[in-house]
């Protein structure tokens, strides 16, 4: 019987090795798999390659495992927010590598990666600093950057319900990164609100199919969700 | 209304409202962060325009009533709104291909820089460690148009300039500024002012601009007043 529901958020990031890549869903606070997160400051692998949209909108996201030193190389859209101190200041003396990606081009290099594309080209970013040093060529007279898959070691998400098979469903917004990240990793981890039986969701309504997530860590009802997402 | 003679230019609201003025029924448009995000409260009633927020989101609504935010649900700034009838939510991935893929009608967006080709720098200032590109450089390339909504100068000194000395966005993808102070078209002929804020002058204006300003407002200046209660 298939049983992907570990005890907990500790034990589902336990054997996450020194040198990972991790993909971490959210927009900020939202759909930000926070309990995984904590969990993984707890655990203590370091030199971690980091992969999430937002980097210093809230404390218990990937700003966390920067503060813990955990982190080696962050890739993502937008670095600033109030908790972006501890990630300059590493990034001043060297111990962080960052990779600034336009948001569309950084889902669509996870995309290629889970849809197992090594690269694809785009216009995006063409005639610009974030675009210097990529090949590059010509369609319809129009400059293109080739892009480069993004795959992960492990994805953190958040998903709202899941079934004992790991299908899951979202909740409004907070769906964001999370579906194309669970198909972009060797081992995708849901923190999700509510785990059923198998057949209780509705096929229809699927977002996530169980393929593509193989841990789960049901959240006790006293910590469901998050109440802030702008600190 | 009443108009105060005093008055140069609009203030946020009535630029947002200027904005929201030439979105047309039917279309899908994006609202960047900033004052652009002012524009979702102040759609002209019985004009059906369907906002887009690039975290995964089609149909945002106004700002909740207090009390009733819902923190999964939230805006490309990540401040609670509320989805309106018809709304829908998508991934990353369907967000984005509505952005590339030139499903979008407009984007809206803040600026730090324009120039007078249309050349947009946006997501990083000068002698800063971080940038923030988030959804910028895909809106500019994938937009069916691209409308700036911002402060005419950046304490005293002109955003809209011949050449941008900022980082780029995009090159020549703006088509439309809107200022505290002018609407201006960005043409084949350069910077064309199509109207002119209360109180402000050609001049006034040009003074302001690091850039040449051909002027258009005059045939429709004055006889046009801009109604902010409509």
């Amino acid at each position: 019987m298939i049983q992907k529901k570990f005890e907990n958020a500790a034990k589902a990031v336990a054997d996450i090795k020194d040198g990972a890549t991790l993909l971490v869903g959210g927009f900020g606070g939202s759909g930000l798999p926070s309990h995984l997160v904590a969990a993984l400051v707890e655990q203590g692998a370091k030199n971690l390659t980091v992969v999430s949209n937002n980097i210093g909108a809230v404390s218990d996201g990937v700003a966390a495992l920067i503060s813990n030193n955990q982190v080696r190389r962050i890739i993502c859209s937008f670095p600033v927010g109030p908790h972006a101190d501890e990630l300059i200041e590493r990034l001043q003396n060297g111990t962080i590598e960052l990779e600034i990606v336009p948001q569309g081009t950084l889902a669509e290099r996870i995309r290629a990666g889970g849809a197992g594309i090594p690269a694809f080209y785009t216009p995006t970013a063409a005639h610009t600093e974030l675009g210097e040093g990529k090949e590059t060529r010509e369609f319809n007279d129009r400059l293109h950057l080739l892009e480069q898959a993004i795959t992960g070691d492990y994805a953190f998400i958040k998903g709202h319900r899941a079934d004992r098979w790991g299908n899951l469903v979202y909740n409004k917004t907070q769906r964001n990164f999370n579906p194309v990240m669970a198909t972009a990793a060797r081992i995708t981890i849901a923190e999700v609100d509510e785990i059923v039986e198998v057949g209780e969701i509705d096929p229809e309504i699927i977002v996530t199919p169980s393929v593509f997530v193989h841990r789960l860590v049901q959240l006790e009802p006293q910590r469901e969700g998050r109440v802030l997402v702008n600190e | 209304m009443s108009k105060d003679q005093q008055k140069v230019g609009w203030s946020k609201i009535e630029l947002a409202t200027r904005v929201a003025q030439d979105l047309e029924d039917g279309w899908f448009v994006n609202l960047g962060i900033g004052i652009p995000t002012l524009v979702a409260d102040v759609i002209p009633e019985g004009r059906e325009i369907i906002l887009h927020s690039e975290n995964g989101l089609l149909g945002l609504g106004p700002k909740p009533e207090p009390g009733e935010e819902d923190m999964d649900l939230v805006n490309a700034g990540k401040e609670p709104i509320t989805l309106k009838p018809g709304g829908s939510f998508f991934s990353q991935s369907d967000s984005f291909a509505m952005i590339r893929g030139g499903h979008l009608d407009a984007a809206v967006l803040g600026a730090f820089q324009v120039s007078m080709y249309g050349d947009l720098a946006s997501w990083k200032l000068p002698n800063t460690t971080l940038g923030r590109v988030g959804g910028a450089m895909d809106l500019t390339v994938g937009s069916k148009r691209i409308f700036l909504c911002m402060q005419h100068t950046s304490k005293g000194t002109p955003k809209i300039v011949e050449e941008c000395t900022y980082p780029l966005t995009a090159p020549r993808c703006v088509d439309r500024i809107y200022t505290d102070l002018a609407v201006i078209d960005v043409t084949d002929d350069g910077l064309v002012v199509q109207e002119l804020a209360p109180g402000v002058t050609f001049e006034y204006l040009q003074e302001r601009t690091a850039a040449p300003l051909k002027n258009h407002a005059n045939s429709i200046l004055q006889e046009e007043t801009l109604h902010i209660n409509d």
